[in-house]
């Protein structure tokens, strides 16, 4: 880029090519670039994509409808060999990769069908919270009334322990799946406003953004062009850590017994149906918890590897 | 303790400071292998040598590799450091440690943050004492409030039991002095010390390191990218290109015959305190016009009492077309206040501001947006004014299409705009991580130009960036001003900026103009003690640079 | 500084309203008559009548509120119709196991959690770091409850060193008393650690980055004392702050270890309370752990005069 001479300045002729400004400028690659390298990024994701795999293509796995059961197969310990019974009255040969429960239900099936419930939960109650929170978040920046108040009702919500409030709403309304995801987006909901709150603080700060507000460019454009697009890395990671929590909290409500009904396999479910056995029958616990450890830890490890390259400021944060 | 001057007893009779072919690396992918390449420069007892270089030369690096204190990222790859004939190139991080505050101190660059905000004033110097000493406490605060003292900072006892937050940044960056000074070191590194001050502020220090250094005899190596600066202090001068000691040599020498290229390209891009004489035009029609102008800002917390603040009082200006007024003044003069409330970033809390007769103080947003193309502004720092998520051709085009232009009839002027800044209408399309400072600023500078505006404010635009890059940037605002017949209103601290660039003068302080007249009257006839305060304070203002050509 | 202090109690007036609002509704959300709900299912028609004048039913909402509100106040936190007692009976009860779980967790994660933390951002990207932060992960990712099963199958059932479940008073002997809290607080601990320690690596690393780090070393100073009266010194603020919110964490833990381990404490009774639908003792339960963490974090806020003397003017 040729910057032909501009001309006398004080005391004569400036040689440009001397400038130091000259040198070249080194080309960064972009942080998504940076993600998709990372390793966290990568172990997390992938264990992600077949768990999703999983949880859908369960009814093909060698697996049997999970409600099914048999009481000549009660507590067999995991790769025996038994008998199930069908609805219709069938008793089929089936092996026992992981076990049955004292049913005498396949706790295999039983797992994989439970993928199902802890993806969609932990994805929806992400979405909703991000939903309600960039919405709330915006206002509170932006209308300065309105702020206050807000502020106020968010930090009353975040004075009672998540759980305590999923436990509540689930008592108050009757467990199914759409009541648990929102008993569970409920409690994150202020952390979302908080952060969207804040963003928009600082990047409302920014001297592009002043020089847009010159430009003459209507707030909707400045929130659409200027601010959302900068909120879309670390609302991606707080999105993770919310989808990570929300399969926590969902399995803590099934094992307690207060989250989905019984005739829903998740992961709480199982275990809780098999703890009174454990010290016997341990393969009750340790195979849904094995599942709901990989899983969860899958999702923070992607979102911390997320956090690492798309937010270098946020990793510093927390 | 007596306070009589003290002359350093000479241990040995070498410099105090011998640097010799020193070549530091820079971690891989970096624009260039060595951060410094081959620099050779002594400093001998009682003098001080001035390292100069724009940002990305490798002073700092040298300065920090001298103390030990650089990552292991920045590895030393050749030659030697002696400090008092010894060799601590590759010393033990132990004999450094012992060296350190003992026989060679350093001085950094932000006094703010270079003091540990939750311990107090003297417990922070204290640590000198206790680290390096026997003494007793008792006596360890003796010495502690003379060397207070000694940094003309008033109520010792006061202020040692303070803490930093308490302290103005003169008044800490005297602490991290009476820190380095304390142990009588041989060698003071200072790092820029006092570039984040005001130009009083900076005198005052600059007098006070030279008063100090006399007495104690102490070698100092003082890093500045201020010419000014080095015509006030130096003895010698070392000049640094992208790692490479070009040139050095005695002052008087270096600054008013430079031998390498790029130090004479350097010094001809420091603007003189002489300022530009040009015909004003007085029958051009007004573009701007402030009258009565004041903003305060009120804090009310429902517990603590109500703060006024007030950024601007009362202030009078006017701006015709085809001329430039600058704003001088110190932090807190309230020079931006006024820009900010001219470009309605800020509403004014009273008074006029008439754009070619408009007056814009009062009216709401919606009535504001058909104003707002006439004014327009460029900022100080040109890492945050473009949306690093959009390509600078949106950044430009984003203006003109808010004002009903077809985005085909917008990047046209966006175009034509970037020949005028002097840039490759190619470029349009990359993002702004891929230019320097100075490029960005023109970008910027187009963005303005781009809604055809009557009035362009500079805010501080050429502060962030290197000498020579400001004297481009500032070469094409004087065009870009004759070609378009523009107003300009041009805010700095920069005395010598102003007086390169500016037809008229206000000079601020707390909030009030204190001086307003033709550039030439307020330069060379100052008639408020503000103002010849602040020309006092100038560094380098008496001195005459090379007025070669080539 | 006295100024700070009284905006900061000040200040957790609303936060308890609120709270207090949102537990009120949440009975009045609840589909059905409120009365019936709060009677329970073996109530009788006099018994839900007379709860409803009580409560104030007929009356604007805003009134019943102020009722409710005042019987708070004054110590009534209601009566629980499936344990047949008051509710402040019930959680006095229950008080002691709670307490001491929580503050043997407490005192065991922050003691291990700080040093490990700043351990690490001292030998930032070796490999103690890198195990810290695997660690950290996977404590935040193992749910307390199968951790809790883990911890059990070794320990109690194959190695047989501590008992698998229950609880033993501190008047019955303090061995007894620690030997079956040791589990418990352990597991609970695991994800309390993973956070403060987090955070203090974290916290530190900003502090090592900043200026006046630079400037210590710079004075010859030996670096364990750069590390920890210049960079946690001034990490202290975050890392205190962070205990402070852990607590939610811990309560919910607590509410998942009791019902593992078997430990008679307020977290059982929130489980207890949710499986028979007893609202009494729910919003109890909710009011009083909200209360704790609400104080706890005011007293979070009111220690930062001791940390950062910026905050004291």
């Amino acid at each position: 880029m040729a910057i032909p001479n501009p001309g006398d300045a004080g005391r004569g002729k400036i040689d440009e090519s001397l400038s130091t400004e000259s040198a070249d400028v080194v080309r960064h690659e972009s942080a998504w670039e940076r993600a998709r390298r990372s390793w966290s990024v990568r172990i997390g994701g992938t264990v992600l994509l077949i768990l999703l795999f999983i949880a859908i293509a369960a009814p093909w796995l060698g697996t049997v409808d999970p409600t099914l059961f048999d009481a000549g197969s009660r507590d067999l310990t995991p790769g025996k060999e038994g008998e199930i019974t069908t609805l219709d009255g069938e008793a089929i040969k089936h092996k026992f990769i992981m076990g049955s429960d004292s049913f005498g239900r396949d706790i295999y099936s039983r797992v994989l069908y439970g993928t199902r419930v802890s993806l969609i939960v932990g994805a929806f109650s992400a979405a909703v919270a991000l939903l309600f929170g960039i919405v709330l978040g915006l206002m509170s920046g932006y209308v300065r009334w309105l702020d206050g108040p807000l502020m106020r009702v968010m930090d009353g919500i975040m004075a009672i322990p998540a759980i305590l409030i999923a436990i509540a709403l689930v008592a108050m309304f009757r467990a199914s799946l759409l009541s648990v995801i929102i008993a569970i987006a409920i409690p994150e909901i202020p952390r979302v406003t908080r952060l969207v709150r804040s963003l928009v603080l600082t990047i409302r700060e920014e001297p592009y953004v002043e020089a847009a507000i010159s430009l003459g460019t209507p707030a909707w454009k400045i929130m659409g062009f200027h601010i959302l697009p900068n909120t879309v890395a670390p609302l991606l990671v707080q999105g993770t850590y919310i989808c990570a929590f929300g399969i926590l909290v969902e399995a803590i409500l099934s094992f307690l017994g207060v989250g989905l009904p019984p005739d829903i396999p998740t992961w709480g479910n199982i275990m809780s149906e098999g703890r009174s056995q454990f010290v016997s029958f341990p393969h009750n616990v340790f195979f849904p918890g094995l599942f709901l450890a990989a899983t969860v830890l899958a999702v923070n490890i992607l979102g911390d590897g997320l956090r690492d390259t798309l937010d270098p400021k946020m990793a510093r944060r927390t | 303790m007596s306070t009589a001057p003290v002359s350093k007893i000479a241990a040995g009779s070498g410099p105090v400071l011998e640097v010799r072919g020193l070549s530091i690396e820079l971690p891989k992918g970096s624009d260039r292998g060595l951060a410094v390449s081959g620099a050779s420069f002594t400093v001998e007892r009682g003098e001080i040598v001035c390292l100069v270089g724009e940002s990305g030369s490798g002073k700092s690096v040298i300065a920090q590799s001298v103390m030990g204190l650089l990552p292991k990222q920045l590895p030393v790859a050749g030659g030697t450091i002696l400090l008092e004939g010894e060799d601590i190139t590759h010393a033990p991080l132990s004999r450094l440690r012992q060296l350190r505050a003992t026989r060679m101190s350093m001085v950094f660059q932000e006094p703010m943050t270079a003091l540990n905000p939750v311990m107090s004033c003297g417990e922070q110097i204290d640590e000198v004492l206790e680290e390096h000493t026997k003494l007793s406490p008792a006596e360890r605060r003796l010495k502690i409030l003379e060397t207070i003292r000694e940094v003309r900072l008033p109520e010792p006892e006061r202020i040692y039991a303070s803490y930093p937050h308490q302290l103005s940044g003169g008044q800490r960056q005297r602490i991290v002095i009476a820190m380095a000074l304390i142990l009588d070191p041989a060698l003071i590194i200072a790092d820029e010390p006092t570039t984040a001050l005001d130009v009083t502020t900076q005198a005052q220090i600059l007098q006070l390191i030279r008063d100090l250094q006399a007495r104690h005899g102490t070698g100092v190596l003082f890093i500045t990218h201020d010419f000014g600066v080095v015509a006030e202090i130096a003895q010698k001068v070392a000049v640094l290109r992208l790692g490479e000691l070009v040139e050095f040599g005695l002052r008087d020498e270096v600054l008013k015959h430079p031998r390498h290229a790029y130090t004479k390209m350097l010094i001809r891009a420091v603007p003189t305190l002489a300022p530009v004489q040009r015909a004003a035009d007085a029958t051009a029609p007004i573009v701007l016009e402030i009258r009565n102008l004041s903003k305060t800002y009120v804090d009310r917390g429902w517990l603590t009492k109500k703060r006024e603040v007030r950024a601007a009082m009362e202030v009078n200006l006017e701006i015709r077309r085809g001329q430039t007024l600058g704003i001088v003044g110190e932090s807190g003069s309230g020079k931006s206040t006024v820009a900010r409330c001219v470009v309605r970033l800020i509403d004014p809390t009273s008074g006029e501001i008439r754009l070619s007769g408009e007056d814009i103080a009062k009216l709401s947003a919606r009535k504001l947006r058909p104003l707002r193309r006439r004014v327009q502004i460029v900022f100080q720092d040109p890492y945050r004014s473009l949306n690093p998520r959009r390509r600078v051709g949106e950044a430009i085009i984003e203006g003109p299409i808010n004002y009903g232009l077809s985005r085909a009839e917008a990047i046209e002027r966006a175009r034509k705009l970037m020949e005028l800044v002097r840039m490759d209408p190619a470029s349009l399309e990359r993002y702004p991580h891929q230019f320097s400072g100075g490029q960005r600023q023109r970008i910027c500078i187009a963005r303005a130009l781009a809604m055809e505006p009557e009035l362009l404010i500079a805010d501080e635009a050429v502060s962030a960036l290197d000498v020579s890059v400001q004297a481009q940037v500032l070469a094409l605002l004087e065009e870009i001003r004759g070609r378009l017949n523009l107003a300009m209103l041009f805010i700095t601290h920069d005395l010598r900026v102003a007086a390169q660039i500016c037809d008229q003068v206000a000079v601020m302080s707390q909030g009030r103009v204190v001086e307003y007249g033709p550039a030439a009257e307020v330069f060379l006839r100052p008639s408020h003690e503000y103002t010849r305060a602040l020309f006092a304070a100038a560094p380098g203002r008496d001195f005459a640079f090379s007025t070669e050509t080539h | 500084m006295y100024k700070f202090l009284a905006r900061r109690l000040l200040a957790t007036i609303p936060v308890l309203a609120i709270v207090a609002v949102l537990v009120f509704l949440m009975l009045r959300l609840t589909p059905g008559d409120p009365a019936a709900i709060l009677a329970g299912d073996a109530a009788n028609t006099e018994q839900i009548a007379k709860i409803r004048e009580g409560l104030g039913l007929d009356r604007p909402l805003i009134v019943q509120f102020g009722i409710w509100a005042k019987d708070i106040l004054s110590g009534d936190l209601g009566e629980s119709f499936y344990f047949k007692m008051k509710v402040t009976s019930l959680i006095g009860q229950r008080l002691e196991a709670t307490v001491s779980l929580a503050t043997l967790t407490i005192i065991f994660a922050v003691f291990t959690a700080v040093p490990l933390g700043v351990l690490a951002a001292w030998r930032f990207g070796g490999w103690f770091d890198r195990m810290l932060m695997g660690f950290s992960v996977m404590g935040f990712s193992i749910p307390v409850f199968v951790l809790a099963y883990i911890l059990i199958w070794i320990v109690s059932l194959k190695l047989g060193w501590l008992p698998v479940q229950g609880y033993k008073p501190i008047s019955e002997g303090f061995w007894p008393f620690l030997r079956h809290l040791i589990l418990p607080a352990i597991t609970l601990s695991v994800i309390y650690i993973a956070l403060i320690a987090r955070v203090t690596r974290a916290s530190v690393l900003e502090a090592l980055g900043e200026d006046y780090i630079r400037t210590a070393r710079a004075k010859g100073l030996p670096e364990s004392r750069v590390l920890i009266r210049h960079a946690l010194a001034n990490a202290a603020v975050p890392i205190v702050t962070v205990i402070g919110i852990g607590i939610a964490l811990l309560i919910g833990g607590v509410v998942v270890t009791e019902s593992v381990y078997a430990i008679p404490g307020l977290g059982r009774l929130t489980v207890d309370a949710v499986l028979a639908r007893d609202f009494p003792t729910i919003q109890g339960v909710i009011l009083f752990f909200s209360a704790v963490y609400v104080v706890v974090n005011l007293l979070v806020d009111l220690s930062y005069v001791f940390f950062d003397p910026r905050i004291r003017y």
